[in-house]
């Protein structure tokens, strides 16, 4: 009985780990495949790793990329931590509950909504004011902010929320203004929200395809863009070797941040054991 | 009880008309929605103090603490230290510091980070906060702990941290939420002694809430007794333990008896009480001013009752019943006697005789009384 139980559990995690592996492990195996051929495997070859880094056009795409990303993510946290601190503290404010729903709802948006409605917006900003002039990499930047930041808010939010207030409570009776807590008390203790909530918003503008094709503008195409447009003319290996690049930096990524917290974890456990058996 | 205050301070300023008091809480009440946390509290605190709030959990003892820090509007009423109006003053500039009951240090911070964070506030010197850290640490026995984290602390260690840090700032006034709540028992008696001695030595006014009526006792000038967001009585310990004003209060501090009886006969100098409960009339030595028939209450306390086997002389205070249960605590033994009425008494005796054949046992029969002045009539 047991043993048909284990079998079971044992078949269900192999058939879902393939389901979600072997499209990926199959990809990185062609990506080393000597054909041009996708599907015809003939032999091992680097070679498609080399014309990658010949590509002009993606090292340019990935290099947009990576600045969007960037400067995207800075400024995430940035809003993202004031949004999500002031729905955590500032208590049961006039509109509070329309406030976190707008906050959190370009997260439930659909893509290409928020995309057309930012296309849109900058235009008329453009008649308008003058700026922003054409749309290029301000323009894409300026739109991922507007979704990342509301990923931002629901960590930062949901960090504080497990963070007592009294802590904050303590500082301002012990002499420092509100400022000065909110720098050197609720910033350090939420400092890991901060660091993921930068993490998940680079990671969620190189991904972005959908909204950076609305907002974009000549010379402006970002990695997701030039990737989409070399597929639609066929899979080349190099695209193979692309991805394999990128899922061993987003794997090498999530793995040591993944290392760096259990260690963390585990300390923190072993601290409060030894505090606890000393019992003085 | 309230060995730590037998040094006997006979400054009693409340007792005299023209002290001024240090704090001044003027019908203060506190809703949260329709929630009545605080009702209509009035007290008024003196300097170099250390008052007691005293009261079960979820009486608005916190609640009434953290408006004089400055953490919650006060719903109406006036809060003045000092002669000043607190009223829109923020936490950060008011005389008080706090120690909160969930401790609150600073997690990414040292013990001694967050002793020090107080006084990097006031841009005290550096030597001056090295110095004044260390002499908080040896106090609360922390030195070897200085450089630790808070979860690197159990839980007594970060109580003790907490209390370092709201003390190092000395200022006027110090607001303790159930500070000793979580020490054992040898440290707790150490730190209240502790408490007591920096209180007295530093002219600071100490307000302390704790749920534990035996600190209360030991620790402060006054105590003021909660009940449901109200203070229900204040006085000294003694006048609070011996001469309860409600129902209430007797029964929250300490053990007691209760009698419920009917007034018989109130003279100016003796009140005669008829009571079934206690099988027996009750008689108090001091007249009272109430109505003939008026249902009242007498509380008598465990250890101002005496048992024996034989029948005392008089009829009044002097009731008998069966030996129900005795627990011997070395020193003395509670007994608890079931009268004929079926109520339950709970008398304690000191353990004169070594020999346990002499003892009363269960299932004994006993007369228990008490002195005319023993007895306290309640009328809530
Ligand atoms: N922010 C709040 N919102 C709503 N109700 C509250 C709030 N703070 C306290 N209360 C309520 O007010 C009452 C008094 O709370 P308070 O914390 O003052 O109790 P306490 O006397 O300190 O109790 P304890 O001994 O358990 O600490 C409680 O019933 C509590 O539920
Ligand atoms: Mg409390």
């Amino acid at each position: 009985m047991t043993q048909r139980r284990s079998m079971f559990l044992l078949s269900s995690v192999v058939f879902g780990f393939a389901f979600l592996y072997v499209p990926i492990l199959s990809l990185i195996i062609f990506s080393f495949n000597e054909s041009k051929l996708v599907t015809v495997w003939a032999g091992f070859s680097t070679k498609w790793y080399g014309e990658l880094i010949r590509n002009e056009q993606i090292l340019e795409a990935a290099w947009i990329s990576i600045r969007i990303a960037f400067v995207n993510a800075c400024f995430a946290v940035a809003l993202g931590t004031l949004a999500g601190f002031s729905l955590a503290r500032f208590g049961r404010f006039r509109g509070r509950t329309l406030f976190t729903g707008m906050v959190t709802a370009p997260l439930v948006m659909p893509e290409v909504i928020t995309g057309l409605s930012l296309l849109l917006l900058f235009v008329a900003m453009q008649d308008l004011i003058g700026w922003p002039e054409g749309r290029g990499v301000t323009t894409i930047t300026i739109a991922h902010i507007t979704f990342s930041m509301a990923y931002v808010a629901v960590i930062v939010q949901s960090r504080l929320t497990s963070v007592d207030e009294s802590v904050e409570e303590a500082a301002l009776d012990l002499g420092a203004p509100p400022a000065k807590v909110f720098f050197v008390i609720t910033l350090p203790i939420i400092a890991p929200a901060l660091i993921s909530g930068w993490l998940l918003s680079f990671t969620m503008s190189l991904d972005d395809l959908v909204i950076a094709s609305f907002v974009s503008g000549p010379g402006s195409s970002t990695l997701p863009m030039v990737v989409f447009s070399k597929v639609r003319l066929g899979v080349s290996p190099e695209i193979n070797a692309l991805a394999t690049i990128i899922v061993l930096v987003v794997a090498t990524g999530v793995i040591a941040a993944g290392i760096v917290m259990r260690n963390q974890e585990l300390r923190r456990a072993r601290d409060e054991h030894m505090a606890a058996a000393e019992n003085l | 009880m309230a060995e730590a205050r037998s040094g006997v301070q006979t400054l009693e300023p409340w007792n005299d008309p023209d002290a001024k008091p240090y704090i001044r809480i003027q019908n203060v009440s506190k809703k949260f929605g329709d929630f009545v946390a605080v009702n209509n509290v009035s007290l008024d605190i003196y300097q170099n103090e250390l008052f007691c709030l005293l009261g079960g959990s979820g009486c608005g003892k916190s609640t009434l603490l953290r408006m004089l820090a400055g953490f919650e509007n006060l719903t109406n009423g006036n809060i003045f230290i000092d002669g000043v109006d607190m009223v829109g003053i923020p936490p950060y500039d008011r005389p008080a510091n706090m120690m909160f009951q969930s401790y609150a240090l600073f997690p990414h911070m040292t013990v001694e980070g967050n002793i020090a964070f107080g006084l990097k506030q006031d841009r005290v010197p550096k030597t001056e906060i090295n110095k004044r850290v260390k002499e908080m640490l040896d106090l609360v026995q922390l030195g070897p702990f200085a450089k630790r984290r808070p979860h690197q602390l159990s839980g007594g260690q970060r109580q003790r941290v907490a209390l370092a840090r709201a003390l190092v700032k000395q200022p006027k006034v110090l607001l303790l939420d159930e500070p000793l709540g979580a020490l054992d028992k040898k440290l707790r008696e150490e730190t209240q002694f502790e408490l007591v001695n920096i209180q007295e030595g530093s002219g600071v006014t100490f307000i302390v809430v704790t749920h534990d009526q035996e600190e209360a006792m030991t620790l402060s000038t006054r105590i003021g007794v909660m009940d449901k967001g109200e203070i229900v009585q204040v006085g000294t310990p003694t006048e609070i333990y011996e001469y309860p004003d409600s129902r209430f209060v007797a029964d929250f501090i300490g053990s007691v008896n209760m009698f419920e009886g009917r007034i018989i006969e109130d003279e100016a100098d003796h009140v005669r009480i008829a009571s079934d409960e206690a099988g027996c009339n009750l008689f108090i030595d001091h007249g009272l001013s109430t109505t003939p028939g008026a249902k009242v209450w007498v509380a008598v306390r465990p250890e101002k009752i005496s048992l024996s086997r034989e029948k005392p002389n008089g009829e009044e205070n002097c009731t008998t019943g069966r030996v129900d249960e005795i627990a011997y605590l070395g020193n003395l033994s509670v007994y608890r006697v079931e009268l004929e009425s079926g109520k339950q008494m709970r008398v304690t005796m000191p353990n004169l005789v070594r020999d346990a054949a002499e003892r009363i046992t269960w299932d004994e029969r006993v007369y228990a009384t008490w002195q005319p002045s023993s007895g306290v009539v309640l009328t809530r």
